[in-house]
């Protein structure tokens, strides 16, 4: 546990929707190793982006401890929620998230614009992570001249450029057929293996949970055991 | 530059340019901000020519006599009152030692508008013999100046130019007399350009005035003799005359007319202002909603809410400075200089034209920006608060 690099403890999260209370998590615990590549999967309404959310810093817990490196982030105030997740976080989403009336390479570059890079230093940078993502040529499409496969590719890119540790992504492959989604799961695996990169993936689909080191099921708000090999 | 500048940068140009992607919804309110802008300005520009019209025509080195508390249509002075006053120190003499002084009859007459070809007030003045040298920069523009005695008269160029049947050389009729105009002359745009004038003996006889005037003209050696003369007209019981300076009573005749116009323009141009008010927060609103994934997925990335906030209203005053310069682009081109006729202060006509100028655009464009400010403030606050969450949604 001590090489964690993000551990959950005794988390408990409610939901109140008009007067009624939603329990999502109760004394839930969960530690991530560094440089793992997590699989979470699970029914719809388990729980899944919400935990993926606790762990980005998106959300907080209505009850437990979650650190980061071991330093608690649970009780960190917005602005320094938002300055967290710009230095260690990257998101990719089901739908890319692009800015439309950016080119691929203004889009990555938005994360560095939260940092202290300057022009130059951001467009090497922004250089760098196309080509990792192998779509230097298209720096200057937009989304809309792009295909799903490659906007995702651009959103990876985005998600890394900043170098965070860690890389959450819920359902990458969900909006992507087969051949796709299996270019976009290789190149997650690549990003873990090759540049270390901690990575927890939500995905409904076993062949993509195949490319993480481990799966997590997910079930009314905890994990259970479950033999996908079985 | 700052980091938190940079950011503001970049998202604010997002903003604008995904404004095409708005284009119908962007350009009615552009339009309603042009429309209530272009209704302000129409009035202002209408007042604010009224009151270069007007106040353009009195001279501070001319005194205007009346009686007390009378107006030109109103007053009377008898002659031993227009005697008495030729002794009243501080007035201008002529060459030969007569004090410059005219007599003035102000009587009202028809005239058909050109326009309109309806029945309108026109003044007809009666000069004395030194009109001339008591108002100065009155120019004869064609014909000639009429001649003592006669039933000739000379028009202004205003009443020339609106009015039918007054072109030099036509005959026209007066208290069922013949007259001429004979010439037309031009007063630098001031009020006495929708006047005739003719000789003041001539009008006595023909409207059975007697030896009584209306009012008195006089040139002043200067400005300052003003008090003089009113302490002479104040000192002798026989006298009890008003004196002003004729700059002062024109700018007190065109200050309530001006009034009027700007109080009917601007409760007007507010009142349609909430009209344009609605139709800017509406798209405002439809704007971040369209961008509502756009703003969560940068608040997810660790962007601040600040540069939501600030894009969105930068998005709406830029639509509110296009509304507001469009409707002063129409105001210039559809009726800057365009002639206007009002009421003057004596229920005659005064002729004038809108005239638009950098301080009323300058005022339009603050009323499309407040339009532009108050609709942008509460959709940019809704966009600065838009919860992360709806990064993760379809869209
Ligand atoms: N902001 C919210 N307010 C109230 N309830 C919420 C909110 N977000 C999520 N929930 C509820 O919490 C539960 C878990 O939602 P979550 O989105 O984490 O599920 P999920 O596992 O990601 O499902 P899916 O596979 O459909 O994406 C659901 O019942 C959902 O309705
Ligand atoms: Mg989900």
């Amino acid at each position: 546990m001590s090489d964690a690099l993000i551990v959950l403890k005794n988390i408990g999260k409610r939901y109140t929707r008009g007067k009624q209370q939603v329990r999502i998590f109760d004394h839930l615990d969960m530690a991530i190793p560094r440089q793992d590549f997590v699989a979470m999967m699970g029914p719809s309404g388990s729980g899944k982006t919400t935990l993926l959310n606790l762990l980005g810093g998106i959300d907080k817990p209505s009850e437990g401890e979650i650190a980061f490196e071991g330093k608690r982030m649970d009780d960190l105030s917005e602005g320094k929620l938002a300055a967290f997740r710009a230095a260690n976080v990257g998101f990719v989403f089901q739908f890319y998230n692009l800015m439309p009336m950016l080119t691929a390479a203004q889009n990555v570059e938005l994360p560095l614009l939260l940092t202290k890079l300057g022009p130059k230093a951001r467009r090497e940078r922004v250089q760098t992570a196309l080509t990792i993502v192998n779509l230097a040529d298209r720096a200057r499409h937009k989304p809309s001249e792009l295909s799903g496969g490659q906007q995702q590719r651009v959103a990876i890119a985005r998600a890394i450029v900043s170098d965070p540790k860690l890389l959450l992504c819920d359902e990458p492959t969900g909006d992507l057929d087969r051949e796709t989604a299996d270019e976009i799961l290789g190149m997650l695996q690549t990003l873990n293996r090759d540049l270390g990169k901690t990575i927890v993936m939500v995905t409904h689909d076993p062949e993509a949970a195949r490319f993480a080191k481990r799966t997590l099921h997910l079930d009314k708000g905890h994990f259970v055991e479950k033999d996908l090999n079985a | 530059m700052s980091r938190t500048l940079t950011q503001i940068m970049a998202v604010t140009s997002m903003n604008l340019r995904s404004i095409p992607q708005r284009i119908w919804t962007s350009l009615s309110t552009v339009i309603a901000i042009g429309f209530v802008t272009g209704v302000l300005l129409a009035f202002l520009a209408l007042a604010n020519g009224f009151a270069a019209t007007v106040s353009g025509t009195g001279s501070p080195d001319v005194a205007v006599i009346l009686r007390k508390g009378g107006d030109e249509l109103s007053s009377v002075l008898t002659r031993e009152q227009t005697l008495l006053m030729q002794e009243a120190p501080g007035i201008a003499k002529s060459a030969d030692g007569k004090p410059l002084m005219s007599p003035e009859l102000y009587v009202v007459i028809d005239g058909i508008k050109k326009s309109s070809q309806t029945k309108a007030n026109l003044p007809l003045r009666g000069l004395g013999t030194l009109a001339d040298q008591v108002r100065k920069g009155v120019r004869i523009s064609s014909g000639r100046m009429f001649r003592t005695g006669t039933n000739e008269l000379v028009v202004g160029r205003s009443v020339s130019k609106q009015f039918e049947g007054f072109e030099v050389g036509k005959q026209i009729r007066l208290a069922s007399q013949n007259w001429t105009v004979v010439g037309e002359f031009e007063a630098n745009g001031s009020v006495f350009e929708s006047e005739l004038w003719a000789d003041v003996a001539v009008l006595q006889g023909l409207y059975q005035r007697g030896s009584t005037v209306q009012s008195v003209r006089a040139r002043l050696q200067s400005p300052d003799s003003l008090q003089k003369v009113k302490d002479f007209a104040e000192a002798d019981p026989r006298i009890k005359l008003d004196v002003k300076s004729e700059q002062a009573f024109y700018a007190a005749q065109s200050k309530g007319m001006s009034d009027v116009i700007q109080y009917l323009g601007w409760p007007l141009a507010i009142a349609m202002s909430f009209g344009a008010l609605a139709g800017a927060l509406n798209t405002m609103y439809a704007s971040v909603d369209a961008r509502m994934r756009e703003i969560a997925t940068l608040r997810a990335l660790g962007f601040g809410g600040l540069p939501a906030f600030v894009g969105t209203m930068a998005e709406s005053l830029l639509l509110s400075v296009v509304g507001g310069l469009l409707g002063a682009l129409g105001v210039y081109l559809f009726f800057d200089g365009l002639s206007a006729a009002t009421l003057g202060g004596n229920f005659t006509q005064v002729v004038f034209s809108m005239k638009l100028s950098g301080d009323l655009v300058l005022q339009g464009v603050i009323l499309a920006l407040v339009i532009g400010f108050v609709g942008g403030f509460f959709p940019a606050w809704r966009a600065a608060r838009v919860p992360i969450l709806a990064a993760f949604r379809a869209g």
